[in-house]
């Protein structure tokens, strides 16, 4: 059934102020899907309800719960693969070679669900392990939604969303079992941390070496989108790098960064291009 | 096109392993245990080999044995496909000589993940 279309302004409207996240045609038609568990939870009896409940502001958890179930939060272990190997031949041993001094890393995963996508940074250092031996590797992962959040920092995985992307030896390597799932070993999650924040919230002094913010971007409004850009931007250090989903670009969104012109898929702050490739001259 | 030897018991899991394995395509061949797993293989050995576990007759593991002590080492490609879901069983099963591990249940894109990692997909 399609929601009415008064129903889904509602909800698009809300959607858009919290995340800037649009509402989009092939999104409205999973939303009565989406919202069912939140009816069914509140024992709200028809989504017309929960609108009206939505637009009295009768709770104000209602609303971030209707958000959270809006949100698209797929995701899994080293997500298109061809990303995290660029990540591990070209554009870590770069920075490994541009901090030698410092040998501190900081790398942010923006819109980082559930945490797949951080612990798949993990995992590359874990499998570098002499390279990295003496660093300070630090990971952060955030996103706007608390309940992804929650279950990021547990790192607890069904079967199923392991062995979505892991090989067994990777699963067995770098999980504990437990009676109804897996989670994430204690060295990893050593490496990562996670906290509940919008990506369009202005970011503070913290500066990153590398961002990630993947599949994320995609359902933004143009200005939302370039919003989040000089976000981004605002903490990418200058000889940094920023990596976006399979099909995502820079490309006519923003002037603050523009493509590395060696590593496929890898942007630069549009100041300075590259540098830690010249420098390191491999 | 690769060939995949899918073995188990049930027969509606060799259905639904068959379907997924054909959009993979996949030429697919199917046997109900471990003995006919061997002498299909015995017969025309197939590039990947999906394995259930627990099948009368021969288990998976012992078929696994079998074929990886019978010259085959690296060839096929096995990787199982099974209930049973704990570390211990999937030590097991990789120091046999499988390649890859399928916790049931599973869809299309577990299959396919794993039949890329193991180099057939
Ligand atoms: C489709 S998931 C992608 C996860 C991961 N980056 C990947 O590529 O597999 C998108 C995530 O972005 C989050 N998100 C959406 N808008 C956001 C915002 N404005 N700030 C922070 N996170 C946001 C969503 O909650 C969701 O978890
Ligand atoms: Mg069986």
């Amino acid at each position: 059934m399609q929601v009415s279309d008064s129903s889904s302004r509602v909800l698009a409207a809300l959607l858009q102020s919290r995340t800037g996240q649009q509402l989009t045609m092939s999104r409205r038609w999973r939303i009565e899907t989406a919202l069912s568990s939140v009816l069914r939870e509140r024992n709200i009896p028809t989504l017309d309800r929960l609108i009206s409940m939505l637009i009295a502001k009768e709770d104000p958890f209602l609303a971030d719960e209707v958000v959270e179930a809006l949100l698209n939060n797929e995701t899994y272990f080293f997500r298109d693969r061809t990303p995290f190997d660029v990540l591990a031949r070209d554009v870590l041993p770069q920075l490994a070679h541009a901090r030698r001094d410092q040998r501190r890393l900081r790398i942010w995963s923006a819109g980082c669900s559930t945490g797949q996508e951080a612990y798949s940074l993990a995992m590359l250092f874990d499998e570098d392990r002499e390279r990295w031996k003496d660093w300070k590797i630090e990971i952060l992962g955030s996103d706007v939604s608390q309940k992804v959040i929650d279950k990021a920092r547990a790192g607890r995985y069904t079967q199923f969303e392991v062995q979505r992307g892991l090989a067994i030896r990777q699963t067995i390597r770098w999980f504990e079992e437990e009676e109804d799932g897996w989670t994430v070993a204690p060295h990893l999650k050593s490496m990562v941390r996670f906290e509940t924040r919008n990506l369009l919230d202005p970011q503070g002094a913290r500066q990153f070496d590398l961002v990630l913010c993947r599949n994320v971007l995609l359902y933004l409004c143009k200005d939302k989108r370039r919003q989040a850009f000089d976000r981004l931007a605002s903490v990418i250090a200058s000889d940094g790098a920023l990596l976006l989903g399979a099909g995502e670009t820079v490309i006519g969104q923003t002037e603050a960064f523009a493509a590395d012109r060696d590593i496929r898929g890898i942007y630069r702050p549009a100041a300075l291009q590259a540098p830690a490739r010249r420098a390191t001259g491999t | 096109m690769k060939r995949c030897l899918i073995v188990d018991d049930s027969k509606v899991i060799r259905k639904v392993a068959r379907h997924i394995l054909e959009t993979l395509q996949f030429q697919v061949e199917e046997a109900g245990d471990g003995r006919e797993a061997m002498s299909r293989c015995e017969e025309d050995m197939p590039d990947v080999v999906l394995l259930d576990w627990n099948m009368p007759v021969m288990s998976g593991m012992e078929f696994l044995q079998l074929l990886r002590q019978s010259g085959h080492a690296d060839q096929p490609k096995v990787v199982f496909c099974t209930t049973e879901n704990d570390m211990a069983h999937i030590r097991a099963a990789l120091d046999a000589g499988a390649d890859e591990y399928v916790m049931k249940p599973f869809d299309r894109e577990t299959l396919q993940v794993k039949l890329q990692l193991v180099g057939v997909a």
